[in-house]
Formats: structure tokens, sequence, C-alpha cells
């Protein structure tokens, strides 16, 4: 299992799809490692600078309905093999977030009210985020700013996530 | 206690478990396959040591993305389906020759019924849908647990029903109304839900039609589109269950299970009116942003795409040829044009259509879905456009820097003509 935890890249924008986190001509590579250069190339954000923005970093904050288009897995397996394994959004488009799940990574739902002031006190400034599964609850900290911030996830979800994904959870369970 | 919707009656009728409130294990009457999504779920399977299939013959599987191969790495996608396919003594395998785009082939295959429960590695998977079944696109982890034990994991749908009534005018098809309704709800406005398509309009759908609405449920976020099925539906299925059913009004009876109970519980239910409806387009990245067609009429365009798993079947192709009969191509256009299946392609040869895509000056491509995700045949470059009878305008969709318009088969065909996005002389308004 990953800490979920780490350094944040803020993405403010709504409707992220997977053509923008993985293009459609990188689906013919059959390892999750080709993917890693490839990561947000085509992405539609201002002021983004690619892998220089996502370098280091081991989560994501975003905007409403990420992950959006394709089903490909690939989309979360680029986030995967470049260390990112926590995305905290408004809302994920459904496959994209069981996806991320089957993986055994985390997708954290929050209010729009709550996306908002986290754009506010943090986008602007290096943030991290330490992760306790255990509790629900995700720690967010930028110079002497701290706060800590509940989640739900069901105890379906914390297995999964647990076990390393699906696979292993269905062919034991079923 | 309140009726079910149709996605309901099919959940509790295919649940095998409950792990968590809202998850729902379903069995699965079919698991469809492509060499994009499907190799890594082998490849995957193979190094946990389940290389394994649930059922042989409810697993179907298809080279569509890019076919003939168009370079090494897409030679080697093929490859490892194709021998994995025979590995595990799958039937329904569909290579080059007999190949053609999934959602569009395998309903053509008879593999569709009402109340199954099918999944594919495809988001387009919602078309299926149209034949009162419960379609679901996953990802690469889902599709490896259905091949090898044959289930899938959902949360419980709520379903927004959408009542479409009055007359379709003459020139807007199915593929106007659905790019209304997803301008209508937003391409995050069903994320969640399935869409129950009801009404005398789609009642009077060919299922080609239907599966043109059911295709683009996703676009709005839906998991899928389902329609009611019907003689059509009947009269579609025959000659794959005639052995099954008596006559005709039997499969229509044993059909009837999968209609939604009078009293069923909706998230919303609208009523999608189209009887002032005109030929739409899209603008911009989302396929929400639908304009008139009128108003985007100064947009000038480089290529014309027709065909997809929106709109590359045999009605799509008559209508367009219908347009396109005796006029050329702008010069100012590349024209390409790819039928769904070898069966539609047979058939536009027999009907003329071909000779006529030909002879105004398009490209004939073979089936696949090449284009429309920017895979193949018909790539753009930065700054060019596309009008297109696909289902997404994504940024990069299409190849990088290019611009998708999305439309109907005869906008596609008028536009080809015009050099510009027009209206199709069969739409008088």
């Amino acid at each position: 299992m990953w800490d979920f935890s780490g350094k944040v890249l803020f993405l403010d924008r709504a409707d992220i799809n997977t053509d923008e986190i993985i293009a459609a001509k990188y689906l013919t590579e059959i390892t999750r490692a080709a993917l890693q250069p490839h990561l947000f190339e085509d992405i539609k954000l201002d002021g983004f600078q690619g892998q220089d923005d996502i370098a280091g970093k081991s989560v994501i904050i975003t905007r409403a309905n990420f992950g959006c288009g394709s089903s490909r897995e690939h989309a979360p397996w680029a986030l995967e093999v470049n260390g990112i394994h926590l995305v905290v959004a408004e809302s994920f488009a459904r496959i994209f977030r069981q996806n991320m799940f089957n993986c055994g990574m985390l997708a954290v739902e929050l209010p729009a009210a709550t996306i908002d002031h986290l754009f506010q006190s943090y986008a602007h400034q290096q943030t991290t985020v330490t992760t306790n599964l255990e509790n629900r609850v995700f720690t967010i900290a930028a110079g002497d700013q701290k706060e800590d911030i509940k989640f739900s996830l069901t105890d379906f979800a914390r297995a999964l996530v647990e076990t390393g994904g699906w696979v292993e959870y269905a062919d034991s369970h079923y | 206690m309140a009726g079910k919707t149709v996605a309901e009656k099919i959940f509790d009728s295919h649940r095998i478990d409950n792990p968590a409130d809202d998850v729902h294990v379903l069995k699965l009457d079919a698991v469809f396959c492509h060499e994009i999504t499907t190799p890594m779920a082998i490849t995957d399977l193979i190094a946990r040591g389940k290389d394994r299939v649930f059922d042989p013959q409810k697993i179907k599987a298809v080279i569509d993305h890019v076919t003939p191969a168009k370079d090494s790495k897409t030679a080697t996608q093929g490859k490892i389906l194709r021998e994995w396919a025979r590995r595990h003594r799958i039937r329904d395998f569909f290579d080059i020759g007999r190949n053609g785009i999934c959602h569009v082939l395998f309903p053509e295959q008879g593999f569709v019924r009402p109340g199954h429960t099918i999944i594919m590695g495809d988001s387009h998977t919602c078309t299926h849908g149209a034949f009162g079944a419960f379609a679901a696109g996953v990802g690469t982890t889902d599709l490896e647990v259905g091949i090898l034990k044959g289930i899938c994991a959902f949360h419980y749908p709520k379903t927004i029903k959408i009542d479409i009534t009055g007359n379709l005018p003459a020139g807007v098809f199915a593929k106007d109304v659905i790019l209304s309704i997803i301008g209508r709800l937003g391409v995050n406005g069903a994320t969640n839900t399935v869409i129950e398509f009801s009404g005398p309009v789609v009642a009077g759908m060919s299922m080609d039609a239907r599966m043109t609405l059911c295709n683009m449920a996703v676009e709005a976020g839906a998991t899928c589109g389902i329609c009611y099925p019907d003689q059509t539906t009947v009269a579609y299925l025959w000659p794959f269950i005639q052995n099954e059913y008596p006559d005709r009004s039997a499969a229509l009876e044993a059909f009837k299970a999968f209609w939604p109970d009078a009293d069923a519980a909706y998230a919303k239910a609208i009523k999608h009116d189209v009887s002032g409806l005109e030929p739409l387009v899209t603008d911009g990245f989302k396929p929400d942003n639908v304009k008139a067609v009128k108003e985007m009429g100064t947009t000038a365009i480089d290529q014309i795409y027709i065909g997809s798993c929106t709109n590359g079947r045999i009605e799509d192709l008559r209508i367009a040829a219908q347009v396109l009969k005796g006029q050329k191509i702008s010069d100012n256009v590349r024209g390409i044009v790819s039928p769904a299946t070898p069966k539609i392609f047979r058939q536009a040869l027999d009907e003329g259509i071909i000779g006529i895509f030909m002879d105004a000056g398009f490209c004939v491509t073979n089936p696949t879905c090449g284009a429309c995700l920017g895979m193949s045949t018909g790539v753009l470059a930065e700054g060019e456009v596309c009008a297109a009878t696909t289902n997404r305008n994504f940024s990069g969709r299409m190849g990088k820097g290019g611009m998708v318009h999305l439309m109907s088969p005869a906008t596609a065909a008028a536009s080809a003509i015009a050099g510009r996005i027009a209206n199709s002389p069969i739409y008088n308004g």
C-alpha cells in the first residue's frame, strides 16, 4: 500500500479528461513505465509547465469531473508511474474513479467549498499532504499554515486500497 | 415499494454480492475485448499467474482500433490479443478481413440481448444499451477481473428518464437529438447514472439510430444509455434468436421483462421535445458546447470524417450518400469515410454508396476506429479543423492542436461539399 502523502500539484480546471491525462497515441504502449514522460502532455491549462510541474509531486488537487472521457486505465497508470497515488477533487468521472481504486490508488471527493478553500489557501505555494487512512483524514500544510481535512471512504474501498486492488480482492473473494 | 427501472431489474437479476452499501457485484453475460485495452489485462493476468478465462463463449474479441497494424507497437498489441484468443479457444475473435468497430460489429453479430450485462474496456460500451442491456465501459483492471471471473462491481444506478417527444424534422437525426441532450445535461450531468431514452421518437427510431443515441450517453457522464426492447429490437435480433422463441411476439413478451415498472423511481424525469430541433454541431473542446449549424456557417474545415461507433452504420452512409450523390467535395477539404464493419462496407458497395463517395472525392478506408481517436487513417495536423460524425471533440482527440466539430452524417456530407460547416439540403428549416 502506498502512503498517499507528499507534495501537491494543483490543477485549477474542471472536466480534465483522460485524453489530456494521457494522449491516445500512447495507448499503443504495453508497459506502464513507457507512459511516464507523457502525463498531461496535451492538457489545456494556462501556465502549466509540464514535467517541471509534475516532478516530485505525489498528490493532485483539482476541480469537478476529473478523468472524464475515455475509459483508458492508462490515465491512472500515467499518474501512478509518476508517483501520484492520491487525487483530491470535487468529483470524478465514474470509470476513472473506479480505475483508481481498482489499482489500489486513492480518489477523494470533497465539497466544492472545501476545494475552493484549498485552492485559495494553498495553490500559490509549495504544499504537502499527509494522509492517515485509518482515520480518513489528511493534513495539508504549507509554510506555517496547516489543517486537517476529513474525507469519507467505504470499508470496501479501503479494502481495495489495502489489498492493492480489485484483481486480488476479486480472485480471493469470488 | 416502488417499482424498478430497467437497470434495477438487470442488477437484481445478476447480483452475486453486495460487499459495501453501494457496491453491487454482478454476473456478466458477455465480456467484449479489443486490442487497445485488453493486452495490458492479459499481460497482467500472466504476471499474476492467473492466465485463465471464465468462459470462452462469453468473451468476444476484435482488433479494431488500429487495423491493419500501423507500426510495431500496434502489431504487438494485435499479436498479444490474437495469441490469447487462440490459447483460450475464444471462437468469436475477429481479425483482419472480418473485423470492424466493436460497438457496431458485436450487435451486428447478435451478441447483445435485452437484459444482458456487458462490460468492455471502452467508454462507448454504453452503445449496447440500445437493446435494453446494461452495458458499461470499464478500465483494464475491471476488464481483467471480467475475463478471469465473469463479474464486475458497480454502484447501484440512479436513472434519469428522458422522454423524447414531438416530431423529428426532416434532416434532423439521432445524432442531433443526442447532441441536444448532452447540451442540456452538460458533460457531467448524468455521471453515475443510467439514462433511459423513452417516448415516441425513440420508439420510431431504427436500431442504428438508437445505437447512435446510446453511444454518446457517456458524453454526459452516463454509465449506460438504455432503450426499451420492442418490435424493432426483435426484428433486428430475429435471425439470432429464432430458435429460442416460437415467434416474434413471444420474443417481445419475454423482452418486456426489461421494461421499467410504471411506478419506477427516477432520479430525474425530463421531457425533451424535438419538434423544433435544428441540426447541431459542437464548438470548442467539450461535447456539451453545441450550436445550431447555421450559427457556425463561416467555419472553414480541412477534413471531413464519416465513420466511428457513433455514425459509421449503413443508415449513416445512406444519408451521407443522399447528400453527396452527383456532387463533388470542396477542393479545400479531404474527405474520409470509414464503413464500420465489413458487412456494412459490402452493403455500401452493393447499394452504390461507395461509388457515390468515391465520385465525390472521398477516400474510403477499411473498417477501423482509426481517426476518431487520432490513432491512424486521418490524424489532424496542428491548427487543422475536422467536421466529424464521431463522438468526442476533446483537445488533441484527432491529433495534437486539431479542432473537431461533431455533427450528423448529413451535416458532414453537406460541409464536405461547401468546404465549411453547412446544413444539408435534406433539412429545410
